[in-house]
């Protein structure tokens, strides 16, 4: 049969674009707008070409700022993906300490942002804090409001509590998944513990934990609210990563054109590291989908 | 290798069984000779995997031991006991080459590597895939994955057993038939003892010595196909083995002569004592024909081609009756029919009873 062309039915799509230009892609035109334009306010714009963009690109509050960034990005993921996968390993696999446990995981997800900078906030402080008091009262010189180290440890250990859960729970599902005769044919081969891991829960689990790699690298990527509470990106600019920088720049000393220079560049980064590990991904699942998955 | 003894064996999956309907397994005692080929047959939920599990040593059994040789291994994990397992499913290990995957139950017990790459050629050449050593698993078909799995599963040669899960149930039918004659070829030539659990009649008749036919966690009947197929030793066997099964008919028996509901009688070719419970007699397909005057009232249904034989469909007393039809047999015409007697069992309560003396 002959399939009929029917161009009225782009018309059906007419409202998603309504609600996509609304929400995303008119609010972003403002933001290139003023990445190109200078203005001093009284809706009045001069043009300023490339200059914003090439000042930021050149910038070394900037890169200070992409340098922390992908240090703290780095660091989380090296411990929280690791961490994950064993806690992951280690959960009850069914009864009721396994719903338990995944109660209790949950919760840290469960609490808003800034909710989770106010406790380590508070959890750190000497005076009240049981973390920075305890730390006190065993001789550690702990201050995260002064020491740049203490700060980082502070904010990596609240964001490591925040967050392993998720890599966690996504490897758990990962792991559910597995069929039991995988481990009984390992047991047969007489296959370490090791090879256990390396060669049947890992492959199983990749799919799931390039997601949970990709979701924390995005979040951890973008993170604000959490040091921004703790910290206040200080002491100095230690803990000031992209957003906060990017919030104080624009709202702080509102320098407008170089903010949305500078956030259009992130968002940019973002999407091209999101689309990489897309690409990666539904790669590796067409590979994995040359056959239809048994069991 | 070993002779395999399960010894007052039997299994819940319930910590605490109340009656016979909580066990998995009913209670066995039976010997698995060293080098025999069985096949265990049953429908599906019989038990069949269970026993498989418990010889293998993934579920320890809840009651009775396991024995190989003289050794008691009931508590014995897998890997002590160095036996074989292929599975239903296809199990191989994604991210390894197929030449991997065959050398790692060797590689994983520290052997030579001269020793594993003769080993692994070998057994790779058996399963049909010398060209593909290098190939990842992954994205092989679920055929080669599953010849992957029983290479694996041969590949070490001092194995006490090898214990098959319904392996070809993802296998091509000519590729079916290959890989058992393989298996079978390759039992002749090493003698491990096998074990091959299925519910396809034709593979366990095809493949197997000895079958041991499961129904309902018991072991219902051990014998050669030929015991199976002339003297089942329950119903359960005689409705499963046979294409189609065998017909039973409600009776009383008095000496030897079969009573029917209506009054009409059968010669049972051998005197019985009288037996208690539901009696009902047994004649296979096979061994009923067709008369004009003789034997029992048929209503025939239908006749089908089943390819080689005609088979008549029919009933006797209300009771559905098939009959395989002897080449050239008329069926117009001929409204009774007549059972050979020495083929004739009786059953009380779905049990063989045995003859008292078969008559000449």
């Amino acid at each position: 049969m002959e399939k009929t062309q029917n161009n009225r039915a782009w018309f059906l799509v007419l409202p998603v674009l309504v609600i996509v230009a609304f929400s995303a892609v008119i609010p972003l035109m403002t933001v290139v707008n003023y990445s190109f334009n200078d203005t001093f306010g009284n809706n009045e714009f001069f043009w300023a070409g490339l200059e914003w963009f090439d000042e930021m690109v050149h910038s070394d509050r900037l890169h200070a700022a992409l340098g922390r960034q992908i240090l703290f990005s780095a660091i989380i993921l090296a411990i929280e993906v690791p961490l994950g996968i064993f806690v992951a390993l280690n959960m009850p696999k069914k009864g009721f300490w396994s719903s338990f446990v995944l109660v209790v995981m949950s919760l840290p997800l469960l609490i808003p942002f800034n909710v989770v900078g106010t406790i380590w906030q508070i959890f750190g402080r000497t005076d009240i804090g049981l973390l920075g008091h305890t730390l006190a009262a065993l001789g550690f010189d702990y201050n995260y409001t002064a020491d740049v180290l203490d700060a980082w440890v502070t904010v990596i250990v609240m964001d490591v509590w925040h967050w392993t859960s998720l890599v966690a729970l996504l490897c758990y599902a990962g792991l559910q998944s597995i069929p039991q005769a995988y481990y009984q044919a390992a047991k047969i081969d007489q296959a370490s513990r090791w090879a256990v891991f390396r060669y049947i829960e890992l492959p199983k689990m990749s799919g799931v934990l390039l997601i949970a790699v990709l979701l924390r690298f995005m979040d951890s990527f973008m993170i604000y609210t959490e040091p921004f509470v703790v910290t206040g990106g200080g002491p100095g600019n230690a803990t000031t990563f992209l957003s906060i920088d990017l919030v104080k720049m624009a709202v702080g000393q509102f320098d407008l054109g170089p903010a949305a220079a500078f956030s259009l560049m992130y968002f940019l980064v973002i999407l091209l590291v999101s689309w990489v590990f897309y690409t990666v991904m539904t790669n590796m699942d067409r590979s994995a989908s040359d056959i239809p998955e048994e069991l | 290798m070993a002779q395999i003894t399960l010894k007052n064996l039997a299994h819940s999956y319930n910590p605490h069984p109340a009656s016979e309907q909580d066990y998995a397994l009913k209670e066995i005692d039976h010997v698995w000779q060293d080098g025999g080929a069985y096949a265990l047959l049953g429908a599906s939920g019989s038990g069949k995997t269970t026993l498989l599990n418990i010889i293998s040593g993934l579920l320890r059994p809840s009651h009775g031991r396991v024995l190989f040789g003289d050794r008691d291994v009931t508590d014995a994990p897998t890997a002590e006991r160095n036996i074989a397992q292929v599975f239903q499913f296809p199990v191989v290990y994604d991210t390894m080459t197929v030449r991997d995957n065959l050398a790692f139950p060797l590689r994983n017990r520290g052997m030579d590597a001269g020793y594993i790459k003769a080993r692994v050629d070998q057994i790779a050449a058996m399963i049909g895939m010398e060209g593909m050593l290098s190939r990842k698993a992954q994205g092989l078909t679920a055929d080669a994955k599953q010849k992957i799995s029983l290479g694996r599963g041969m590949v070490r040669e001092d194995v006490n057993a090898i214990l098959f899960d319904e392996p070809l149930t993802v296998i091509d039918p000519h590729m079916k038939w290959e890989l058992r004659t393989q298996l079978k070829q390759l039992h002749r030539e090493f003698g491990h003892t096998m074990i091959y659990v299925t519910h396809d009649q034709t593979e366990a008749l095809t493949f197997a010595q000895k079958v041991v036919v499961m129904h309902d966690g018991r072991v219902v009947q051990m014998g050669t196909p030929e015991e199976l197929f002339e003297t089942p030793a329950h119903t359960f066997v005689g409705y499963f083995i046979g294409s189609p099964g065998m017909n039973f008919l409600d009776a009383e028996v008095q000496g030897n002569r079969a009573v029917l509901p209506g009054g009409e009688s059968v010669d049972l070719g051998a005197h019985y004592a009288p037996a208690s419970g539901r009696v009902q007699i047994g004649i296979r397909p096979e061994y009923a024909r067709l008369s004009a005057d003789q034997g029992l009232p048929l209503t025939i249904s239908r006749v089908e081609d089943a390819g080689r034989h005609r088979l008549l469909r029919g009933a006797v007393l209300g009771k559905p009756l098939n009959i395989v039809l002897a080449e050239g047999e008329a069926v117009e015409g001929r409204s009774r029919v007549l059972f050979r007697p020495e083929k004739i069992n009786v059953y009380a309560d779905d049990w063989r009873v045995a003859p008292e003396e078969r008559a000449a």
